[in-house]
């Protein structure tokens, strides 16, 4: 019934219009690619062509690493990622495993406020946190850019709904075994709850590598920049001028998240929707 | 190793010892409930409810960032902020993004859900693709798009007059400049809510389908209408809502690319409150700014908690 004749013509079209649709989201990564890989004097040239006549990405990726320190500023990305992402969960872990599996006064309040916490933009508490990174005489440091987002009540719901579902028997018996409770969350929690902790990891490290707000706001010195701001400034001083070297930088910038993408497509695309669930 | 042991341990202890022990550890464990939760306990007072009843109460008051002291001021920001020609246009520029952002972006996002599901090859293949726009970080794709649209060397207007259509400045013009932002925001969001429209169509039961051919509802269109669209109207819903709070955000994209310009014609909240709070550090005047924008993205949550109490939950 289902091999009649418009089964070839249907799935044709579908692929025309899927393409179609492709070639408009891979547009800005093609040009991307071709103008870093084009002398100046192809970059500004009226006719339109993709393929590089003369191939200069090698001139162009040595121009952008010298008139901007990428190197340091990918570092700086790791950095800041990574610190934020273990603050992450040594914060969150223990909370959630309260939450989930201790009985104690407040419980209930705490996860309520857990809960409302979720519902808070990011930018809503900017000013209030600014000013007291300002008193603290933190402004402009690694610690302006980690501290603030070392509380992360996403990561708590995220965690507590997790352990919620590890089984009470596990836990009594690590009790019998005389582990402690803060034993308990690092060697019976932790392991059980890999998934959902990789998960949330890709969540973080994504959200705030492309962090550009926070970053923007609290940092002034040029070699603390996250890769954002990197490329923002380097716009901001080649304006309009070199555009080889500038696509150049912005292919260097995404390059690490989106190789890793391609590599586990699977475990980004779960990690960041987890953002769906907020 | 140790999860054997633990088995074991607990198989061996009798039911009464357990119970005897988990009351004699009980209070003990209340003091370790209580260090467990203690350091994120204090960082979301500190970090988060902290500023947020901070950022209300500093929209009361003319604080600016260095000033000696600061006064209660009352209503006044939120009078001045009522009376700047400014903070209706950011107003207004910011709900405009939002009525073409939200539309677009899920309106595209199902039709591609739709159509990668709709056959069996190169699905992952289609959803990789569309979905690189939500991990490249989205300042440096701002500043590819910049150039995209360069008014002379740029793709768009370079294929726009090989069909012989007229040109623009596209992000130098006050007509066209905001439009622009929108494209490049719907670009960055589709991929995101394709994801969740596909997750939806996956857990409609095939049975659905199969009763509604059998009363002959043989057409594509049939299926969809009858089938497809009710069952995803708890996602579409969040979806909508999602990108509505995402797209109220909008700051990265204008921060870079117009600064608001030209002439505020791509002026949005979000920088409004920065420029006021972080380049002027009139610190009071851009918390109202924030408190307005938070009326916004909390109307907005609380259409989706509503559908939450129904019971309407995805991954």
């Amino acid at each position: 019934m289902s091999n009649a004749h418009p089964i070839p013509f249907r799935a044709i079209l579908r692929h025309v219009l899927l393409i179609a649709g492709a070639a408009v989201m891979l547009a800005p990564f093609i040009w991307m690619i071709s103008t870093a890989s084009k002398p100046q004097t192809e970059i500004f040239s009226s006719e339109l062509h993709l393929i590089p006549h003369q191939f200069a990405l090698a001139e162009n990726l040595r121009e952008a690493f010298a008139k901007a320190n990428l190197l340091r500023f990918l570092l700086n990305g790791v950095i800041v990622t990574v610190s934020i992402f273990v603050l992450q969960v040594m914060v969150a872990l223990p909370a959630a495993y309260a939450l989930a599996k201790l009985r104690f006064v407040g419980r209930e309040t705490l996860f309520a406020l857990v809960l409302f916490g979720i519902l808070i933009p990011p930018q809503a508490t900017a000013v209030p946190v600014f000013l007291l990174l300002h008193k603290a005489g933190l402004l402009d440091s690694y610690a302006a850019l980690v501290l603030p987002f070392t509380i992360s009540v996403f990561g708590i719901f995220l965690m507590r709904q997790f352990f919620k579902t590890v089984p009470d028997d596990l836990v009594d018996a690590a009790r019998m075994d005389g582990i402690s409770e803060f034993g308990i969350v690092w060697r019976v929690m932790l392991p059980a709850a890999i998934p959902a902790v990789t998960a949330f990891g890709i969540f973080s490290v994504v959200a705030h590598w492309n962090d550009y707000f926070w970053p923007l706001i609290v940092l002034n010195s040029e070699h603390l920049r996250t890769p954002p701001l990197a490329v923002a400034h380097f716009r901001n001083n080649e304006a309009g001028t070199s555009y080889g070297p500038l696509m150049a930088a912005a292919m260097v910038i995404i390059a690490p998240l989106v190789i890793a993408f391609l590599f586990a497509q699977r475990r980004f695309i779960e990690g960041i929707t987890l953002t769906g669930i907020k | 190793m140790s999860d054997g042991s633990i088995t074991i341990s607990a198989a061996i202890a009798p039911a009464g010892a357990t119970r005897r022990a988990v009351q004699a550890h009980g209070s003990r464990r209340t003091y370790a409930a209580y260090a467990l939760v203690t350091p994120a306990a204090l960082l979301m007072l500190v970090m988060l409810l902290g500023p947020l009843a901070g950022v209300i109460a500093l929209s009361f008051t003319d604080y600016q960032l260095g000033a000696p002291h600061l006064s209660w001021i009352g209503l006044a920001n939120y009078q001045d902020l009522f009376a700047d020609k400014v903070f209706w246009t950011a107003l207004r520029n910011t709900l405009t993004y939002v009525v073409i952002v939200v539309p677009g972006a899920v309106v595209a996002g199902l039709a591609i859900a739709l159509l990668i599901q709709s056959g069996t090859s190169l699905r992952s293949l289609y959803r990789t693709i569309y979905f690189l726009p939500v991990m490249a970080t989205l300042i440096a794709m701002a500043v590819v798009w910049e150039f995209m649209l360069h008014p002379q060397f740029g793709l768009v207007n370079g294929l726009l007059r090989g069909a012989g259509l007229p040109a623009f400045a596209w992000l130098q013009d006050r007509n066209t400049a905001l439009y622009a932002l929108c494209a490049i925001g719907i670009w960055q969001a589709v991929g995101f809510n394709m994801v969740l429209f596909l997750a939806g169509l996956v857990s409609i039961p095939k049975q659905l389908y199969e009763a509604a051919e059998i009363d002959g509802a043989s057409s594509g269109w049939a299926r969809f209408r009858l089938v497809t669209w009710p069952m995803l109207g708890p996602v579409t819903t969040f979806v909508v809502v999602i990108s509505g709070i995402r797209s109220f955000q909008v700051f990265d994209t204008v921060h870079v690319l117009t600064k608001g310009g030209p002439s505020k014609s791509t002026e949005v909240l979000i920088h409004t409150m920065y420029t006021e709070g972080f380049e002027f550090f009139r610190s009071g005047y851009a918390a109202a700014i924030t408190v307005v924008f938070l009326v916004f993205v909390l109307l907005l949550t609380l259409v989706k908690s509503r559908l939450a109490d129904r019971g309407v939950h995805y991954t």
